[in-house]
């Protein structure tokens, strides 16, 4: 009786236990670390910390291929890029049309506007302490066409004289291409057609410097990659230079001391997080580890509009999202079957409840500057049965099933409205099939598909970003349609120098796209992001790219 | 036990060299291929040109024989997709993450799945013995994608407590989180592991002539059964560890770690053969090992194998 009592009764077992000294100091043992642990938490989060320091936290989205922006395509790289590195001319803080200096403190053109010459800043260097000279750029654009370096964006390029030709290797005298130095400080750049936009060009990263002191420290010209574009050894012309990159965690750049004006920058960081999940990232965000996010799953805009509104952050963004036609396909080869499913998109109904934010468009190019294409695509579904009839396919009998391809499981909702809505109008049936990337690329790229969800964003602003795609043999048009004479007007375009002449070209020129509809646009792209409200300098730009020394934060 | 020993390394050594050549020429049967899926088609005159730099352009069989070599080495050359950058770099960034991740996974998971198993062996078809195998239950139902997520808006957002994502490896509270959210799940399974183990050891005869003898219950669990009991969870633990380290890439996208997963899940998007194949052979060489050394233990726990 004694025993049971004093051992097994559970009460009185958990008090000796626990007034044991050996058991109370392994109570402590265990309680100190996660105390430390409460305690360590949290004092300040992420953001205070941060704006206490001058650092902007950014989501990127995903890490960067490289920072050698002549290795690069993407946007995600842009963005750490123009921190980085400075073009000839530079962003506006708050107006797409401006044009202040960057690289270059002043530039001239001829009247034809194909010969440009550009005056670099005296005070212009590099994060090492070398001077910016015409000659770097001379030897970026050399290294950037030169066949064995095979930059995969050198297209960007080919408005200079020539250097098409040297790209593809038809010429091999760099002489022959129209960029010189006429001295340290003044470049001088030969078109092959007139580009009034010039210097909105020069703002994309594919027209940035690169150090050549430093790229042949490492290697050749035209070796691929060397050391130079590591951390331990980029340098760069921008206000910022790198300091920290770790692969998937964050890249971290600071302020460069020696950038020509470095005394108006904002900022004494940046930090980049390549936050691929965007649940993650609006997560991060609203617990204060990041000053802005890269975007904002739509989804989660209702939420975020009844509970954060302030945070929200919805501007228009060039860029459109249409359906791409294989019209070397049977049927879908017929202009009227492609003209019957765009007449049967009832874009409203998409953007407002599924693509949250977005424009339903009326044709490919998003209104930008003065160009405004002509609205063509409407919602119609009685013209669009009669064209399908016209066509041999009356009420959808005996077309074909048709698979369209989606690349990421956000477009599914979008493509299950399409094919419902298709359904209903034209008795069509038509498959969603949902590809890897690597696979839905190079089914477009083969032409082996139908039909295939797909956006495109503009690198600059004029309307040749979207409309010079669809020639024959571009490698991203990829819809087996061209038309010699929609050729033949972005040809006479390309040699106006007037820009209401060059518009009214090109609004032709759109005009007989969407009647050839070979894509089907079905809205523009919005930015929805979150920005908290410390930061400063930061405002709409149709590019999104917000030049990074004007931007500061309230403390 | 030392002829032992060496078969195993020399069958571990065979099935790594099968598994780099099925994966080799999976890569091979991608469609696709990293030059071929970037955003921006790359115009095919610079494609090639690029496909012949890093030798793309060879006959398969070429390729397949550069690779074997380099591996052999120990360097899988350079990343396609993180152009310029080392396989080697990569992986010696992410796989501490992976690998400090894993353990405070595993701990955690032993930490919770071991006790709770053995109190639910002992009180067994009570109410303590039903509530610890439902929360192990729910802890295997629910997957990582939804406990962290949860976790997260609740500690992070919510009470500002740790964290939403991130890694610092300086700062234990950014790697509270993932490794809950990983080892709960393993947890869940050494729970009824143990208690599978347990209830088979507490039902032998020795048990009940310990119980005859009055020895405590604390110490009839821990020192009489224990041992006993948790067999099947440590021939658990050794390839839950490897797969925890290797199958953490829903964790890493959750909590946006910069480990091992997201690589590979990436390199595998775009065919990025190098890290493909140098990821896949740290893998299996971690889940060969792991095996092995689970045999091991398992030798020493239980003498009766020791014999064969």
């Amino acid at each position: 009786m004694k025993r049971r009592f004093s051992k097994n009764s559970p009460a009185l077992r958990v008090k000796s236990v626990i007034l044991r000294p050996v058991m109370l100091r392994r109570l402590l043992l265990i309680s100190a670390p996660v105390g430390l642990l409460l305690a360590s938490c949290q004092k300040e989060t992420q953001v205070e910390k941060a704006n206490r320091e001058g650092i902007l936290l950014v989501g990127n989205s995903a890490e960067p291929k490289a920072l050698d922006h002549q290795l690069v395509t993407g946007v995600i790289e842009s963005k750490i890029i123009t921190s980085l590195f400075e073009g000839l001319v530079s962003d506006d803080a708050s107006q797409d049309g401006a044009a202040p200096p960057g690289a270059a403190t002043s530039w001239t053109h001829n009247d034809a506007m194909t010969e440009w010459v550009f005056h670099l800043q005296p005070e212009g260097k590099w994060s090492d302490g070398a001077p910016v000279t015409a000659h770097d750029f001379v030897f970026s654009y050399h290294r950037l066409l030169h066949p064995d370096f095979a930059g995969p964006y050198a297209e960007m390029l080919y408005f200079i004289e020539g250097a098409e030709d040297f790209n593809k290797g038809k010429v091999t005298d760099f002489s022959q291409v129209g960029v010189t130095a006429v001295d340290d400080f003044t470049l001088r750049v030969k078109l092959r057609e007139p580009v009034p936009y010039l210097p909105a060009l020069t703002r994309h990263y594919t027209w940035f410097p690169v150090p050549r002191h430093v790229v042949l420290q490492h290697g050749k010209m035209t070796d691929r990659f060397t050391k130079w574009s590591t951390r331990e050894h980029l340098v760069g012309n921008g206000a910022f230079k790198i300091k920290e990159w770790r692969f998937h965690d964050f890249i971290e750049v600071t302020r460069n001391p020696y950038h020509w004006d470095a005394a108006n920058v904002g900022l004494n960081g940046i930090r980049f997080f390549p936050i691929e999940n965007p649940y993650t990232e609006t997560r991060a965000f609203l617990s204060g580890q990041l000053h802005t996010t890269y975007q904002l799953p739509s989804d989660l805009i209702r939420s975020v509009k009844e509970k954060d509104a302030h945070y929200l952050r919805q501007e228009p963004y060039v860029g459109t999202t249409f359906i791409r036609l294989n019209t070397t396909r049977p049927a879908l080869s017929d202009s009227r079957v492609r003209q019957a499913l765009s007449l049967t998109l009832d874009r409203e109904q998409i953007c407002e409840h599924i693509m949250e934010g977005f424009f339903p468009t009326a044709s490919l190019t998003p209104k930008m500057g003065d160009y405004v294409p002509e609205p063509k695509l409407s919602f119609h579904p009685e013209k669009a049965r009669a064209l399908l009839a016209e066509a041999g396919f009356p009420n959808g009998d005996g077309f074909p099933v048709f698979s369209l391809m989606i690349a990421r499981p956000a477009a599914r909702a979008g493509a299950e409205a399409v094919q419902a809505m298709w359904k209903k109008h034209l008795n069509i049936r038509v498959n969603i099939q949902n590809r890897d990337w690597g696979s839905y690329m190079s089914a477009q790229q083969s032409l082996n598909f139908d039909m295939a969800s797909a956006g495109w964003i503009g690198d600059y602003l004029d309307p040749t970003t979207f409309l010079n795609m669809w020639t024959a043999g571009n490698g991203n048009n990829n819809t087996g349609w061209s038309d010699p004479r929609y050729e033949a007007l972005l040809r006479e375009a390309a040699l106006k120098a007037d820009p209401t002449e060059r518009f009214a070209l090109f609004r032709q020129a759109e005009s007989l796209l969407m009647d050839a509809q070979p894509i089907l646009p079905i809205s523009h792209y919005t930015r929805n992001y979150l920005l908290r409200s410390e930061v400063k300098g930061w405002h709409p730009l149709l590019l999104d790219n917000h030049p990074w020394n004007t931007i500061h934060l309230k403390r | 036990m030392f002829s032992t020993v060496v078969q195993r390394f020399l069958q571990g050594i065979f099935v790594l060299f099968v598994l780099f050549t099925v994966t080799f020429f999976l890569i091979k049967a991608l469609p696709g291929g990293p030059f071929k899926s970037a955003e921006k088609a790359i115009p095919q005159h610079i494609r090639e040109k690029i496909e012949a730099y890093y030798g793309l352009d060879q006959p398969v069989r070429v390729q397949y024989l550069r690779q074997v070599k380099n591996i052999v080495q120990g360097d899988p050359g350079l990343s396609l997709r993180l152009e310029g950058r080392e396989v080697t770099e990569i992986i010696s960034q992410a796989f501490p993450v992976s690998v400090r991740l894993g353990l405070a996974a595993m701990v955690i998971a032993i930490c919770i799945g071991i006790p709770l198993g053995v109190i639910a062996a002992w009180k067994k078809n009570t109410l303590m013995d039903y509530s610890a195998m439902a929360v192990a239950m729910i802890g295997i139902c629910i997957p990582a994608f939804v406990i962290g997520p949860l976790l997260a808006d609740q500690f992070g957002r919510r009470m500002n407590l740790l964290p939403a994502m991130g890694w610092d490896p300086t700062s234990p509270t950014s790697w509270v989180l993932p490794a809950v959210t990983l080892g709960l799940a393993t947890a869940a399974y050494l729970s009824r592991l143990t208690r599978a183990g347990m209830l088979e050891i507490l039902s032998q005869d020795y048990i009940r002539t310990a119980k005859a003898k009055g020895v405590g219950s604390f110490r009839m669990l821990v020192r009489h059964s224990l041992r006993g009991g948790i067999i099947p969870a440590v021939a658990f633990i050794g390839p839950a560890f490897a797969s925890i380290i290797s199958g953490s890439v829903v964790i890493e996208s959750i909590f946006a770690m910069p480990g091992l997963g997201l690589h590979f899940i990436k390199a595998i998007e775009v065919g990025d053969a190098p890290v493909i194949l140098g990821i896949v052979m740290l893998y299996g060489t971690l889940i060969i090992t792991a095996n092995f050394l689970t045999d091991l233990l398992g030798l020493w726990l239980n003498p009766r194998l020791r014999g064969s």
